[in-house]
C-alpha cells in the first residue's frame, strides 16, 4: 500500500474536537462552581492534621534507577521494531542475530536484578 | 485534488463519529461499572435517575459541574489544570489509528472506517499512551502534596516497567505482519486466523500490561485510597477529576478496541461472507464496526470482573512482576514466535512453547517446594 503524508490529516480535526472539548469544559466547570474561599481549607490536604513543609521534599533514588533502567531498554526494544518488521525477509539470519542480541539485552537484565535494584526493602 | 478533500470530509466525519461514541461508551461505562459491581456483591446498584437509573451518567455530569472547582493556595496554578487536560487529551487521541470497520462505498468513493491508516499505526498508540504518564505526573507534582505527589511518582514508574513489557509483547505480531500499519495487523487476521490462535502468550502479557497501564485494579495503585486517600488525584475536585476517572474508562475502552484489533481480529466476525452475499459490502462492513465495538465492550467487561475479583498488588510485587516476571516471558515469546514462523508452524510451536513453559514453571515450583521443606 502506498502511504502518503496526507494520511496524517484527519488527526488534526481529532486533535481540534477534543481541544474544544477539554477547553469547553474546564471554563465551564470552572465558571459554574461555588467559590468560597479560607486560609484552611486551601491548605494542602493531610488528613485533618496541620500540614508541615511542602511535597517538595527528595524522594526514593529507587524510582530514578527504575526511570533510567526503562530509558535504556525501552531503546533496545525500539531497535528490535524494525528487525520484527522485517522478520521474514532476513529469515534464518536475522533469527541468529537477534539470538546472540537478546542474549546480550538479557545479560545486562540479569546483572540489573542482581545487583538489587528490585529490592524495595532491606 | 477533489478526492483529496472528499476522503479528508469523510474521514472527518469518521473521526467525528468515533470520538462521540468514545465519550458515549465512557460515560456509560461508569454507570455499568457500578451495576456490575452491585450484581457482583448482591446489591442493585444505581436506579433513582430514570428507568433503570440510566441517566445516572447525566446526573454525575451535572453534579460534577456544579462543585466548586478547587485550587489550593500553595499549588502551581496552571500545572494543576494542565496536568487532568493533559491526562484526557491523550486519551482521546489514541483511537485515531483503530481501523472500526473494512472499506465503504458511498457514491463512488471508497474510504476505509479508520481515522488515519499510516504506516506507523501501533507506534501512534505507543507514543500516546506513553505521554499519558505526563498528565497524572504533572498533576500529582503541581498539587504540592505529598500523597498526590507519591500517587504519581507510582503511576510513572509503573507505567514506564510495564510499557516494556507491553512493547515485547507487540513485537511478535510485528513478526507475524510484517508491518506496523493497523489496518494490515487485521487484515492479516481476517477469516478466522485471529492473533490470539498464534499468540495466547503474548495476549496474557498485553493484558496484564494494559491492566496496569490503565491503572485499574489489581494495579490501581497509584490511586489506592487505603494508603494514599486519592493517590494523584487527592487535591482535584470538579470536573477536573472528571477528567482524570473519565480518561480512565476512556483508556479502557481504547485498549479493548486495540486488543481486539492485535489478537481478536479487529472487525472479522464469523460469517463476512454470507452477510456479504446477502446484504452487501457497505452493511458487512457496517456490522463489522458493530463486532469491534463489541469485543471492545467486551474486554471493558473484563476489565470490570477483575476489579471485582483479584485484590490489589503490593508495590514491590507489583515491580517484580513487571520486571522479573513479564519482561523475561515476552522475551521468550518472542525466540518462540520467531522460531515457529521460520519452521512454518506457528501455530503448533507457540502451542509447544506455552506448554514447555508450564511444565517449566511446575518443575521449578516442585523443585523449590521441596527445598522449603527440607
Amino acid at each position: 500500500m502506498n502511504y502518503q503524508p496526507q494520511d496524517f490529516l484527519p488527526i488534526f480535526v481529532q486533535l481540534a474536537a477534543a481541544l474544544a472539548f477539554i477547553v469547553l469544559v474546564m471554563v465551564l466547570t470552572h465558571a459554574l462552581g461555588p467559590k468560597r474561599h479560607s486560609a484552611k481549607k486551601d491548605d494542602s490536604f493531610e488528613c485533618g492534621i496541620e500540614s508541615i513543609g511542602d511535597a517538595r521534599t527528595p524522594i526514593s533514588v529507587k524510582y530514578f534507577l527504575v526511570a533510567i533502567l526503562f530509558v535504556l531498554f525501552d531503546l533496545e526494544i525500539v531497535f528490535m521494531y524494525p528487525w520484527a518488521v522485517n522478520f521474514k525477509q532476513l529469515a534464518w539470519n536475522g533469527f541468529y542475530e537477534m539470538i546472540v542480541f537478546m542474549g546480550l539485552l538479557l545479560a545486562g537484565f540479569i546483572y540489573v536484578i542482581k545487583k538489587g535494584i528490585l529490592t524495595w526493602e532491606k | 485534488m477533489e478526492l483529496i478533500t472528499t476522503v479528508f470530509i469523510a474521514k472527518a466525519i469518521i473521526v467525528g463519529v468515533v470520538f462521540a461514541i468514545t465519550l458515549g461508551v465512557a460515560a456509560y461505562s461508569t454507570y455499568f461499572e457500578r451495576k456490575i459491581a452491585a450484581f457482583m456483591q448482591d446489591r442493585i446498584g444505581p436506579d433513582r435517575a430514570g428507568p433503570f437509573g440510566i441517566l445516572q451518567p447525566l446526573a454525575d455530569a451535572v453534579k460534577m459541574f456544579m462543585k466548586e472547582d478547587f485550587i489550593p493556595a500553595n499549588s502551581n496554578k496552571w500545572l494543576f489544570i494542565a496536568g487532568p487536560c493533559l491526562s484526557m487529551l491523550t486519551a482521546l487521541m489514541t483511537s485515531a489509528v483503530v481501523p472500526f470497520g473494512d472499506s465503504v462505498t458511498i457514491g463512488g468513493a471508497t474510504f476505509d472506517l479508520q481515522g488515519i491508516d499510516v504506516n506507523i499505526g501501533i507506534l501512534w498508540v505507543f507514543g500516546i499512551v506513553s505521554l499519558g504518564v505526563y498528565g497524572i505526573m504533572i498533576g500529582g507534582w503541581a498539587s504540592n502534596n505529598k500523597f498526590a505527589l507519591l500517587g504519581a511518582i507510582r503511576a510513572a514508574s509503573q507505567n514506564i516497567s510495564y510499557e516494556l513489557a507491553m512493547g515485547m509483547a507487540i513485537i511478535t505480531i510485528l513478526m507475524i505482519t510484517g508491518s506496523l500499519s493497523t489496518k494490515e495487523i487485521v487484515e492479516v487476521q481476517q477469516n478466522g486466523h485471529w492473533n490470539i490462535f498464534y499468540q495466547p502468550l503474548g495476549f496474557i502479557i498485553f493484558i496484564i500490561c494494559a491492566f496496569a497501564e490503565c491503572n485499574r485494579t489489581p494495579f490501581d495503585l497509584p490511586e489506592c485510597e487505603t494508603e494514599l486517600i486519592g493517590g494523584y488525584h487527592t487535591e482535584y475536585s470538579s470536573m477536573k477529576l472528571g477528567f482524570y476517572l473519565f480518561a480512565e474508562y476512556i483508556n479502557m475502552f481504547i485498549s479493548g478496541a486495540v486488543m481486539a484489533t492485535l489478537y481478536f481480529g479487529g472487525y472479522d466476525y464469523p460469517g463476512v461472507d454470507f452477510v456479504t452475499q446477502q446484504f452487501g459490502s457497505n452493511v458487512a462492513s457496517f456490522v463489522g464496526v458493530g463486532a469491534l465495538i463489541g469485543k471492545s465492550l467486551g474486554f471493558v467487561f473484563v476489565f470490570m470482573w477483575v476489579r471485582w475479583t483479584i485484590p490489589r498488588f503490593r508495590y514491590d510485587q507489583l515491580m517484580n512482576l513487571g520486571w522479573t516476571g513479564l519482561i523475561p516471558l515476552a522475551m521468550y515469546n518472542v525466540v518462540v514466535t520467531g522460531f515457529g514462523i521460520l519452521v512454518g508452524k506457528p501455530f503448533m510451536v507457540s502451542i509447544a512453547g506455552l506448554v514447555l513453559l508450564i511444565a517449566a514453571l511446575f518443575v521449578y515450583d516442585q523443585l523449590l517446594v521441596k527445598k522449603k521443606i527440607a
